[in-house]
């Protein structure tokens, strides 16, 4: 039995000959996750991209233990894991992988009884802010404005019309004793988060923005720059909470959120055919909420007064 | 070979769909120009760029789909993507 | 040991002395005697294990699911509305060949919501891959358990299992049962060690996709276990017999088929109002038998083709119908006889918990001597 505890930054835990597409957020995130989590780790998948992707029998690129149930079971199937290894007496670390869709609508009553008990596991979920393995459906986690197919930007729309639901402020109050958001955009800091979730008893949930090439419509070598810009502009802010309270957060100098927007085709509706100023004020208006709770904003010293 | 009952598999076999088939462009890597950060390899999605005897980085052909990450992110712009001929 | 016991608690204290490591409950009448029991035992430290009071029966059997894949011996109970929640971690449980062991304690099905007995429930999952074993009185429901999880564990079979018993008819009611020890229970189910798990040791992946190249003989590979699984039932049925008494190894159950004209063919409870007025019938000169069906997957087809070649007539009742065609084991039966020229007549009954008396029995032998008969028995001419 393979008692090695902590990350193992030199493992490659998820093999190369998997079908992500080239540039995929949720790949990289299986990658540093595990890598993070180390080889005493037992994963445990939501249907979705990196289930998909990952696990075409008789191919897995999962090089620890690992399971798929169903779409929305993920965290009932962790809490039985959990209720397993404490009656063997064995030292595996639980660890969930799940996509927006299955965390924010399907799995939620499975991930709030699973909270609400207080098993031993960490759920990260992959957000790449739509169902993307069915071919782009809005999701809880859809921000305002995406167009996606089942929230389609269009002659009477400007697509999806609700903010993302805040599942890391929902797991919190079920009183997760950790809870943070991460991005493929900062690896080291992303696999510091792993890992101290993993080591946090108790249910810890981290929220791991992973931008989605296909899906967002751009180029898969901008994939990593294209998170950088979410937390740049405020739209994803980059924290975490500790009983509840938080603690930390990535403080930036903040960009507009326009700068953001223009490099997806799932925001194109707001530039072309004509510029939708009242929408992008909008999405202005979620960032500065962002920056104003979360305290993300870096106040540059004020310009010397110029002498005439 | 008869199945695993439960569609079941250890680890290996991912190794057998190679990838790297699907490039279109290929990322060629200048070690001259490399300072080491190890950021590719951090970033690689498929978790095929391994270091080098000499501490550079080099993809495995085989598994590299071209997505051109590496090239992006690499502060030196050590990496460049040209387009594969077949 | 003897023990004058209510249905459920017959079924925990069975389950107990299985050792279950994880069990995951969740409230449905008229399963929920079950769970509280248990949920006792652990809190008095007479059951080591963990219990986990899941907020859904879907999670319930996901968290068994979770368990049996770690290699812990899992149980969780339900019925009707539960059951069908679950609907679909069913098959997926079958499909990852995990051993998890359920009580049902058969419910009809709503709309309209009911929460008295009929095999609706399970009998509308016999496509899922799992055993269907049906207890006729409290001591078989007991008993059934410690056979469902040795059949189940063969690494021959690997497939979860049903233990389905009447609710309220027999959940509910007290009987005389021979309550094993924990030592006996111990002599005849070793302890789970299923030869995968999930485990950093030796990692495996479970639950993968099947592409169109591999899913059919996945399911021939499920079909042909399930089918094997009557050896298995065979063999420990026998060894349970020799040990303690009570021999489980058939299938079927012959109640005076001897020399039946007519053979009454039923699941369940009713066997035992069936086979009183039996008794009565044949005091009267009429020859008429009963073909108990006790596991109902893998469907005993062979069994009841041989039991019923010299009858003259056969007659099903189903306490569940297949709305639009009818009940299901006279559908199946009439499949085992294909070929046979004996008549078959099918009747529904006792839906939604409407009592079965030996008089409708009695009056079911006649209808069908005479060639007589309606779909459903009993209807209530004034309300249709």
């Amino acid at each position: 039995m393979a008692e090695t505890t902590g990350s193992c930054k030199a493992c490659e835990l998820f093999e190369s000959g998997h079908r992500a597409c080239g540039g995929c957020g949720a790949a990289l995130a299986a990658r540093l996750v595990t890598k993070a989590a180390g080889t005493n780790t037992i994963v445990v998948s939501s249907t979705g991209c990196m289930e998909v992707f990952s696990t075409p029998y008789p191919e897995t690129a999962w090089k620890v233990p690992w399971i798929h149930s169903l779409f929305e079971n993920a965290a009932a199937v962790a809490s039985g894991i959990d209720a397993a290894l404490r009656k063997q007496g064995r030292g595996e670390k639980v660890l969930i992988m799940a996509g927006d869709g299955a965390t924010f609508d399907i799995g939620m009553i499975s991930i709030s009884g699973a909270f609400e008990r207080g098993h031993d596991f960490t759920y990260v979920c992959y957000d790449n802010e739509a169902y993307m393995n069915t071919g782009i459906q809005r999701s809880g986690a859809t921000p305002y404005d995406a167009s996606t197919t089942t929230s389609p930007a269009g002659s009477c729309s400007f697509g999806n019309k609700r903010p993302k639901k805040d599942m890391p402020q929902i797991l919190a109050a079920h009183g997760a004793p950790y809870v943070a958001t991460a991005s493929i955009a900062y690896p080291t800091d992303l696999m510091q988060k792993v890992e101290k979730a993993i080591n946090t008893k108790g249910p810890c949930y981290i929220q791991l923005h992973a931008p989605c090439c296909t899906g967002w419509g751009f180029e898969g070598e901008q994939t990593v720059a294209i998170a950088k810009l979410a937390i740049e502009t405020g739209l994803w802010v980059n924290y975490e909470m500790v009983d509840g309270v938080v603690t930390k957060a990535k403080k930036v100098v903040r960009k507009p959120v326009e700068e953001y927007l223009k490099t997806q085709k799932r925001f194109r509706h707001l530039f072309k055919p004509q510029r939708q100023d009242a929408e992008i004020a909008a999405i202005q208006a979620i960032a500065d909420r962002n920056a104003a709770k979360y305290g993300i904003d870096i106040k540059l010293p004020p310009k010397k007064e110029q002498t005439s | 070979m008869p199945l695993a009952a439960g569609c079941r598999a250890r680890p290996g076999k991912a190794g057998d769909n190679k990838t790297g088939s699907w490039r279109v462009f290929k990322p060629i890597f200048d070690h001259g120009k490399c300072s080491k950060c190890g950021m590719c390899a951090t970033l690689c999605p498929e978790g095929c760029v391994k270091e080098t005897e000499e501490g550079t980085f080099e993809p495995d052909y085989q598994f590299c789909k071209g997505c051109g990450l590496c090239a992006k992110e690499c502060p030196k712009n050590a990496i460049s993507m040209i387009q594969e001929e077949k | 040991m003897m023990e004058m016991i209510e249905g459920s608690h017959a079924v925990a204290g069975a389950v107990r002395n299985c050792r279950p490591q994880v069990v995951s409950a969740y409230p449905i009448t008229p399963q929920t005697h079950i769970v509280e029991a248990l949920a006792d035992m652990v809190a008095n430290c007479q059951l080591d294990a963990e219990y986990i009071t899941v907020e859904n029966e879907l999670s319930a059997l996901s968290a068994c699911v979770g368990a049996s894949a770690a290699g812990s011996r899992a149980y969780s109970a339900t019925t009707s509305q539960g059951l069908a929640l679950m609907f679909e971690v069913c098959f997926n449980a079958a499909g990852m060949r995990l051993p998890i062991i359920m009580s049902i304690a058969n419910r009809a099905m709503g709309a309209p919501l009911s929460i008295w007995n009929d095999q609706q429930d399970s009998m509308s999952l016999r496509d899922a891959g799992w055993l269907q074993f049906y207890a006729e009185d409290n001591q078989e429901a007991a008993d059934l358990h410690y056979i469902a999880y040795k059949v189940a564990e063969n690494p021959a079979v690997q497939l979860p299992a049903f233990v389905c018993f009447d609710g309220f008819i027999l959940s509910h009611t007290y009987e005389p049962v021979d309550m094993l020890t924990q030592e006996q229970a111990d002599d005849f189910l070793p302890r789970f060690a299923p030869a995968e798990r999930l485990d950093a040791a030796d990692p495996i992946s479970f639950g993968m996709y099947a592409t169109p190249e591999y899913y059919l003989e996945f399911r021939h590979d499920m079909d042909a276990a399930l089918k094997h699984a009557r050896h298995l039932i065979a063999e420990a049925g026998k060894e349970f017999g020799q040990k303690f008494g009570r021999d489980y190894s058939a299938m079927v159950e012959e109640y005076r088929l001897d020399d039946a004209e007519t053979a009454i063919v039923a699941i369940g409870s009713i066997c035992g109002t069936i086979k009183d007025a039996i008794d009565e019938m044949r005091s009267a000169g009429k020859k008429v038998g009963l073909l108990r069906i006790r596991v109902f997957r893998p469907f005993p087809s062979e069994d009841i083709a041989k039991a019923l070649a010299k009858v003259k007539r056969v007659v099903v009742l189903d306490k569940n119908i297949s709305l639009g065609n009818k009940g299901a084991t006279a559908l199946e039966v009439r499949d085992a006889l294909y070929g046979s020229t004996i008549p078959v007549s099918g009747f529904v009954l006792g839906l939604g918990g409407r009592d079965v008396r030996k008089r409708n029995i009695k009056e079911i032998v006649d209808l069908s001597e005479k060639g007589e008969g309606q779909l459903f028995y009993g209807l209530r001419k004034e309300l249709i």
